[in-house]
């Protein structure tokens, strides 16, 4: 029987820490459930809070089945749309996967399907801003021979572009970090690891200092910064395209704007 | 390659004379538009430096609204012909400059480490000879892939006349080989670029197009041949600087994909630089509304199944500016609408005004679960404001008037505004 007192699932606020909640969800046959991260936890004022600890068997056996139930886009766009943080978007992602579990046709492609649709597009913005990282990381060489970047994405996208940059820039060191959820990825010629970093006080993620940056970074952001204003073509100026392109909240760590 | 270090000195001999000639030189190179950086197979060997396998990405964009993609610059802007509508023509009086070897190498490098590009463009003047630019071009590319190990994308422009022991050295290192021809008629070129004929053009095309094919047939025999321009080759044509309809415009382009295989074929509206009599003058307008209806009829011949001649013909020699290419067929050919979208096939599925290839594959998938209706089609993002007069779906509202093309137009035109809407009326802007 379908137990249908409200509970709040408190959780780590990883993915595996959400499919766990999705197993106990279904273990105890729970319809309805809201979300906590561990970091925001709030008593609530009906139900029971129960608080979920990650465990990784009981994620892997639900990735399974959601795998199972799904094509590797439809699965992937799970993991995508978990990534964007909204709120509530745990209920929304359990509405899913509770719809693809007893759909017969893989219901990734039911289009007309309000859940899909929802969960598609908050993936889609999620694989925007993937891509826009991978275009809009702007390394600067540090003095201690790492090619070093900040970013500020909208959403937490670190894990889903760290193999791009692993497979591209594989024989330099270098470390993009987030400033906003503050970690990083460092690559060190072998493996890719989350780091975080005490940075100094006096750094500005928008200069380049010689305290940090070799002399040749400045030489070469100069060269950049040249080549973007001379491949530019005045007389077919179009300022509404370039922002729609490049919106405004990217400029400040792109060294092409930074003039 | 010149080492990174952190001794105050430049890496350069002198920084200030590169940061010059990359001016020059970047400034001369724009007007070609080409700068996809995608459709190739090269991926990160050993350990070194890049990798091509993935789609194209923009790196920035330039504030006319193009993608920044690959560092696109010429080896040189010295130049010992004289076609009439080129910047570096050698009777314009502009200044000079040439890259070393190694310049574009460090600079390539250099940026490609800070992800500020996908990889290199190289163009060229032609200097002393065709094959003694191609040689110099066909150097850097070289020396990028086997002494720095980059795995990058390089394009590289076929010179014409080169030779084709160079054309294939080229390819072994590229990813796309180019040739411009420029101008779309025999006579326009004849006008304006006379030391220039259409079969240099060709030729390296030809050599290209044959080796790649060749490469193709033994990788299927021995796994380890190298690879050959896995990007395949493209042209770009100037619009609007020899006379030339849009049909003679599309009627070459068809003929160069089908004969050449080709990737891509570009189009630049002519941006006038020069006081020729033979061109439109210094202040004319680049056809830029132009321009886009080429790119869309492009495109409805390479991936909406249109053959050529449906959109342009002898009884429609240029297409409307109004409306777009595919709306324009449609309209005159109003008795293979209404389509049913639960029924129909991709390929008439396609010839919908206002559906693109994706919401074309998401009604083809969806309509699996379920007939689709019009709140479905809105859920799913179709554009209906053109659509709903072409198509019907499981509802019984759908336009019921038989309406003539014509009558049908203008109805559309008085429900929509285009953003080219200055260009098209300009006696709007007195008041705007």
């Amino acid at each position: 029987m379908l137990n249908s007192e409200e509970y709040t699932l408190s959780y780590d606020g990883t993915f595996d820490g959400f499919l766990t909640c999705v197993f106990h969800s279904y273990e105890q046959k729970m319809s309805n459930v809201t979300f906590q991260r561990n970091q925001h936890v709030q008593q609530s004022l009906f139900g029971s809070t129960i608080e979920i600890i990650t465990d990784l068997e009981k994620a892997d056996r639900v990735w399974k089945g959601i795998k199972s139930k799904t094509s590797a886009r439809g699965s992937l766009r799970v993991y995508t749309a978990f990534l964007s943080e909204q709120a509530q978007i745990e209920a929304l992602l359990l509405n899913y996967i509770q719809q693809a579990f007893i759909s017969v046709l893989p219901m990734d492609f039911d289009f007309a399907n309000e859940t899909v649709l929802k969960v598609s597009q908050i993936a889609k913005s999620v694989g925007r801003e993937k891509h826009r990282m991978e275009a809009f990381v702007r390394f600067k060489l540090t003095t201690d021979g790492i090619y070093f970047a900040n970013i500020e994405p909208d959403f937490d996208v670190l894990p889903l572009i760290s193999k791009h940059f692993k497979s591209r820039y594989a024989d330099q060191k270098w470390i993009i970090y987030d400033l906003k959820r503050n970690y990083g990825l460092y690559y060190d010629l072998k493996r890719v690891e989350m780091m975080q970093l005490a940075l100094p006080d006096d750094y500005d993620p928008t200069k380049t200092k010689t305290d940090f940056f070799t002399n040749s970074e400045i030489e070469f952001q100069t060269l950049w910064q040249d080549y973007f204003e001379s491949t530019n073509i005045a007389s077919r100026k179009n300022m509404k395209l370039h922002v729609q392109h490049v919106p405004k909240r990217y400029w400040k760590y792109l060294s092409e704007k930074l003039r | 390659m010149t080492q990174i270090s952190n001794s105050p000195k430049s890496i350069f001999m002198s920084f200030e004379r590169i940061q010059e000639k990359l001016k020059i030189l970047a400034d001369a190179a724009k007007y070609d538009v080409s700068c996809a950086s995608s459709g190739s197979k090269r991926s990160n060997i050993n350990k070194g430096l890049g990798d091509a396998t993935g789609m194209g990405i923009c790196h920035s964009y330039t504030e006319d609204g193009r993608c920044v993609s690959l560092l696109k610059i010429l080896l040189t802007n010295y130049c010992i012909f004289d076609c009439a509508y080129c910047v570096t023509r050698k009777s314009n009086d502009i200044k000079r400059a040439a890259f070393q070897v190694q310049e574009v190498v460090d600079l390539t490098i250099n940026f490609y480490r800070r992800n500020y590009i996908e990889g290199l463009f190289l163009s060229s003047g032609i200097f002393k000879s065709a094959d003694y630019t191609m040689e110099r071009l066909v150097a850097v590319a070289k020396k990028l892939r086997l002494e720095e190990n980059f795995n990058g994308y390089i394009h590289l422009k076929s010179i014409p006349g080169a030779s084709d022991e160079l054309m294939k050295e080229a390819g072994l290192y590229a990813d796309r080989l180019s040739v411009n021809i420029e101008i779309p008629t025999k006579e326009g070129l004849k006008l304006l670029a006379p030391e220039k004929n259409r079969e240099d053009f060709i030729k390296p095309m030809l050599k290209v197009k044959n080796e790649i094919i060749q490469y193709q047939s033994e990788k299927k025999i021995i796994k380890s041949t190298p690879t050959f321009a896995p990007a395949g080759q493209s042209t770009q044509m100037i619009i609007g600087a020899s006379g030339e309809s849009d049909q003679q415009i599309m009627w070459t382009s068809n003929y160069f994909y089908k004969k050449f295989n080709l990737k891509r074929v570009y189009y630049s509206g002519y941006i006038p630089i020069s006081h020729d009599p033979r061109l439109p003058q210094i202040g004319t307008d680049v056809p830029m509304l132009r321009e886009n209806r080429l790119y869309q009829t492009d495109w409805l011949m390479r991936f909406y199944g249109f053959e050529v001649h449906e959109i342009l013909n002898n009884e429609h020699q240029n297409l409307d500016l109004d409306v777009d290419p595919k709306l324009g067929w449609a309209l005159r050919n109003m008795a293979h609408f209404p389509v049913d979208v639960n029924k129909a096939d991709k390929f008439m599925l396609a010839r919908i005004p206002g559906l693109g290839m994706k919401s074309v594959h998401k009604i083809l998938q969806a309509r699996q679960f379920r007939n689709l209706n019009w709140d479905h089609l809105k859920l799913m993002g179709v554009a209906l404001n053109r659509a709903k007069y072409f198509l019907v779906c499981d509802s019984r509202d759908f336009e019921r008037r038989d309406l003539t093309g014509p009558q049908l137009k203008s109805i559309i035109l008085q429900n929509t505004t285009s953003k080219y809407q200055n260009i098209l009326s300009p006696q709007l802007n007195l008041f705007g």
